[in-house]
């Protein structure tokens, strides 16, 4: 049975006879054919959770080579650097070093901002990819433990995002810690001693830089990291789901193998979102730390704002309205506790459990590969945009003071537009949303029974004009539709269904002979060019005209 | 491949099957496959993994047009990236060597404040460069093949096989007729799971020793002073002015918790004060001390606007009125900034006569009760 060097299929090739080397040390062929053949889906909304997947890998990166210069110690020190309007002035060490890393450090300043830009893109696009899973539908089962798992690294990623943005320990973030700390000690009954826990005593103490900054380069990252990896493993154990179309079933995933594909584009995607956050880095500055000074309890500047996945924190805090509730003994639980700790606790819990909500309320526990459209689902599509609507306006109110100032409008007002708004639009939202989706089906519907408006009007022998439709199957003996609607887009244009041939290709000058282009459509079978004889549209869908025969207008399989 | 050990039960060599292997090996020999092309083996292997390749656009013709403009785009793109990379070499080394220094300074205005943008313009146009010539490249050139996959839904065999062994190792141990190494089973892991957290004690401190929130280093006779150290004097103050003051005692000026503002009232002001109960005699003449920590969420209260006597907190909008013993009219506030009682001493200058009667800042659980 053993082999010689000569057997059938044995490499020839040095590079051959090396793989064959490793592979039989680390057995790793049939784990690489099954990575390379897996198959992913194609289409745009899956690339959104790869960004915040790529931008965690920037943020790893570049927050290592900030670790390198950053001093994590509110040590008080005078600052000697060579930003000259700070010179002589006292600050913590971590403020001292975050300036030097700004200015002395070569590039400093560069890795910095490339690190906040990233933070802000890591968690925008995590809230996106959350959207798109919900209102696709993509939480249902089996994929509920995956969900969790998101929400779980969004709520950590906001956790990384206010513990990164405390360390600087300047004007901005001293005020950010001074809200955390009374956060904290507006917690009924251990309040005082989870402050007491988190911050060594009363505010602000001398450890409260250095906890955070454990939390943030250690704890937080190591736990993302793993979350990450067990989201991945389940997501490939699980596959992708996709949108329904032509030859998609619940059972396969129609798209690209990762190999060479999806990995090429895989690829290209990172460089992308790794350019976009550098150049973004460089060119717009954020945080110019420098500019607030060093923290100081009795100072603020106006117009304090936190980094916008904060915002809405601080907004639901602004419009709050002044409720102590005082319980007998003299104990009381502050106002305070309820905009932040009891809403975000809700927002956070609701989201989570959302797909058992909706698992019992619908009966629906079927395992789902296929996804849905939002309008499909209108119900769940208005609930989102009803979320949307309180989580954007209390994002909206917690800028009140800007608005106030940019438009000349009274602050009170516009608290009291932030507390009447928050109540009034999202059932606004709920309604609208329902009805725009109700609408898009019913369209769905009309088109897939009388056909595409052509835009042809046609003036009848008796006199009467018609607009001539095209249907998009066979049609019965009243000129109606046969097809039935199936969850995938309908083509709603003439040119959807391929009712105009193809562009000629080249930018200033032609590339490819037009009669070449023509010949090849005729030969797919596509455009009107192939059925000539069949151009003359002479119906209008109505049963009068005796419908039209079927040939012609297939829909389009849907391509990259 | 060969193996030279003789001994019994290590003939073959890891290409050489045992008897309980099974597989793809078996069913196709290397003869077999050594007959198949390349693109014959590949939709093999696919299929094995549950892939077929429904249809496959092929990339441009070799030699066409398309391709050779395609190729050129490409390879375009992938050069602008490379060059883009080494002009930001160019100028993150040069700069202070051939170019001018990058450092900061507020005199010049030249090159310093270019060389962190471009660092950031060149290292993103390169690397988007990148990222787009891949998407170019895989758009353009790679043929465009639909895949199928099948998904499995788990399976049963696996289910019952894997259920068995789980079973069969929990009925050997025992532990259903065993009760007492159950029950010892949970003390123990309830007591290590309790005795690996208990050193996390060592964060807990108890907050009501002490009594650290509801006190100040305001005492009896501290001086109020500027932030530069200077006592005040009455008189200092023009009308309608506000200062911020610490206590006199090291450090005063960075506790978290001491600022205080003291506010000299104009005369109408004055006329239309209204001291909270009790505290009618903290004011000296027309001047009021009260907290600058916002007893809302602790950020200092700093806009005073004389003209309506009110102060803002710029983070959260609550509104304090200065002649009504600084009781909140607006916002999510929902205590009176605490006032401070003030006298003048021998010497004239501005003292505390006690320290806050109340916790000032952030409300809190039993904050009443001390």
């Amino acid at each position: 049975m053993a082999r010689t060097a000569t057997a059938p299929g044995a490499p020839t090739t040095k590079l051959g006879k090396a793989a064959l080397e490793v592979d039989d040390r680390m057995l790793l062929s049939p784990w690489l054919r099954r990575t390379m053949n897996k198959v992913y889906p194609d289409h745009w909304s899956f690339l959104l959770g790869e960004i915040a997947l790529y931008s965690f890998l920037i943020l790893l990166l570049s927050g290592t080579y900030l670790t390198f210069f950053f001093d994590a110690s509110m040590r008080e020190v005078v600052y000697e650097g060579s930003y000259a309007p700070l010179r002589g002035v006292e600050m913590s060490a971590a403020y001292n070093s975050a300036l030097n890393l700004s200015f002395d450090v070569r590039g400093g300043l560069f890795m910095r901002q490339l690190h906040h830009w990233a933070a802000l893109l890591f968690v925008a696009s995590i809230v996106v990819h959350l959207l798109r899973i919900f209102f696709t539908g993509a939480f249902r089962r089996p994929r509920e433990t995956n969900w969790l798992i998101g929400v779980v690294m969004l709520v950590l990623a906001l956790l990384m995002g206010v513990t990164g943005y405390t360390l600087p320990d300047d004007l901005l973030s001293g005020t950010g810690l001074r809200i955390i700390s009374a956060i904290l000690l507006s917690v009924p009954v251990i309040g005082t001693w989870a402050h007491f826990a988190v911050f060594n005593g009363d505010f602000v103490g001398t450890e409260i830089i250095g906890r955070f900054y454990i939390l943030h380069v250690l704890l937080i990252p190591a736990i993302l990291l793993a979350l990450i990896a067990l989201h991945l493993i389940i997501l490939v154990k699980q596959k992708h789901t996709q949108f329904p179309g032509a030859g998609r079933t619940e059972h396969n995933v129609v798209g690209n193998r990762l190999f060479p594909t999806f990995a090429a584009k895989a690829t290209g995607l990172i460089f992308v979102v790794f350019g976009v956050c550098a150049a973004l880095g460089g060119i717009v500055q954020i945080n110019p730390i420098w500019l607030w000074g060093p923290y100081n309890p009795a100072q603020v500047s106006a117009g304090s704002q936190p980094d916008w996945y904060i915002g809405f924190l601080d907004g639901s805090t602004r419009i709050f309205p002044p409720w102590d509730i005082n319980l007998p003994g003299d104990y009381n639980i502050p106002a305070l506790f309820w905009p932040t700790v009891v809403i975000a606790g809700l927002m956070f819990t609701v989201l989570a459990l959302y797909p058992f909500i909706e698992r019992k309320l619908t009966g629906d526990t079927a395992a789902h590969h296929l996804l849905q459209r939002p309008r499909d689902v209108p119900v769940r599509t208005s609930l989102g945009a009803m979320a949307l609507t309180f989580y954007l306006w209390l994002m909206v109110a917690g800028g009140n003071d800007l608005i106030a100032d940019k438009f000349d409008i009274s602050l009170n007002a516009m608290t009291w537009v932030g507390r009447i708004g928050v109540i009034v639009l999202p059932p606004i939202a709920y309604v609208v949303t329902y009805r725009i989706c109700l609408g898009l089906q019913q369209h769905d519907r009309e088109v897939l029974e009388h056909g595409i408006e052509t835009g042809v009007i046609r003036r009848l022998p008796s006199g009467e004009f018609i607009e001539v439709h095209q249907p998009l199957g066979p049609v019965d003996e009243h000129g109606h539709g046969q097809l039935a609607y199936g969850g995938a887009p309908v083509p709603k244009r003439m040119n959807h269904v391929g009712g105009a041939r193809r562009a000629i290709r080249g930018f200033f000058t032609p590339i490819e002979e037009p009669s070449q282009v023509e010949l090849e459509q005729r030969a797919e079978g596509r455009g009107l060019a192939t059925g000539e004889p069949d151009r003359e549209l002479t119906s209008s869908g109505r049963p009068a005209d005796g419908g039209r025969p079927s040939e012609g207008g297939r829909p389009q399989e849907p391509r990259d | 491949m060969t193996t030279r050990d003789t001994r019994p039960g290590s003939t073959g060599g890891a290409d050489v099957p045992g008897p309980l292997y099974g597989g793809p090996d078996d069913d196709y020999t290397p003869e077999q496959l050594a007959a198949m092309n390349r693109l014959e083996l590949d939709r093999l292997g696919a299929r094995y993994d549950g892939v077929e390749i429904l249809h496959v656009d092929p990339g441009p013709e070799p030699g066409s047009v398309l391709e050779k403009r395609a190729i050129r785009q490409v390879g375009t793109v992938f050069g602008l990236a490379g060059l883009f990379a080494f002009l930001f070499v160019v100028v993150y080394v040069g700069s202070g060597w051939f170019l001018p220094d990058w450092q900061w300074t507020v005199t010049e205005g030249g090159w310093s404040a270019f060389f962190t943008p471009l660092l950031g313009l060149l290292m993103g146009l390169s690397l988007l460069c990148v990222g787009f010539g891949l998407v170019l490249f895989t758009k353009k050139l790679l043929p465009h093949e639909t895949a199928v996959q099948d998904k499995h839904d788990g399976s049963h065999f696996d289910r019952v096989t894997a259920g068995a062994t789980l079973v069969g190792g929990y009925h050997n141990s025992g532990l259903g007729r065993r009760k007492l190494i159950t029950r010892s089973l949970a003390l123990m892991g309830g007591g290590v799971g309790l005795m690996l957290i208990m050193p996390l004690g060592g964060l807990i401190k108890n907050p009501n020793r002490g009594n650290p929130l509801g006190t100040t280093s305001w005492a009896e006779g501290v001086r109020l002073l500027r932030n530069d150290g200077t006592p005040i004097r009455p008189g200092d103050q023009e009308p309608g002015s506000l200062e911020t003051v610490f206590p006199a005692v090291p450090g005063g000026n960075l506790q978290a918790d001491a600022a205080t503002m003291l506010i000299r009232l104009r005369p109408e002001q004055v006329a239309n004060l209204e001291p909270r109960a009790g505290q009618a005699d903290f004011a000296y003449g027309e001047y009021v001390a009260y907290s600058k920590i916002c007893t809302h969420a602790g950020c200092p209260v700093s806009l005073y606007e004389q003209e309506t006597s009110k102060i803002l907190c710029p983070c959260h909008q609550s509104q304090f009125d200065v002649t009504q013993g600084a009781k909140p009219v607006f916002g999510p506030a929902t205590r009176a900034l605490p006032q401070l009682p003030i006298e003048v001493d021998d010497e004239g200058y501005f003292v505390a006569r006690s320290d806050y009667i109340e916790a000032v800042g952030p409300t809190y659980w039993n904050r009443e009760r001390i």
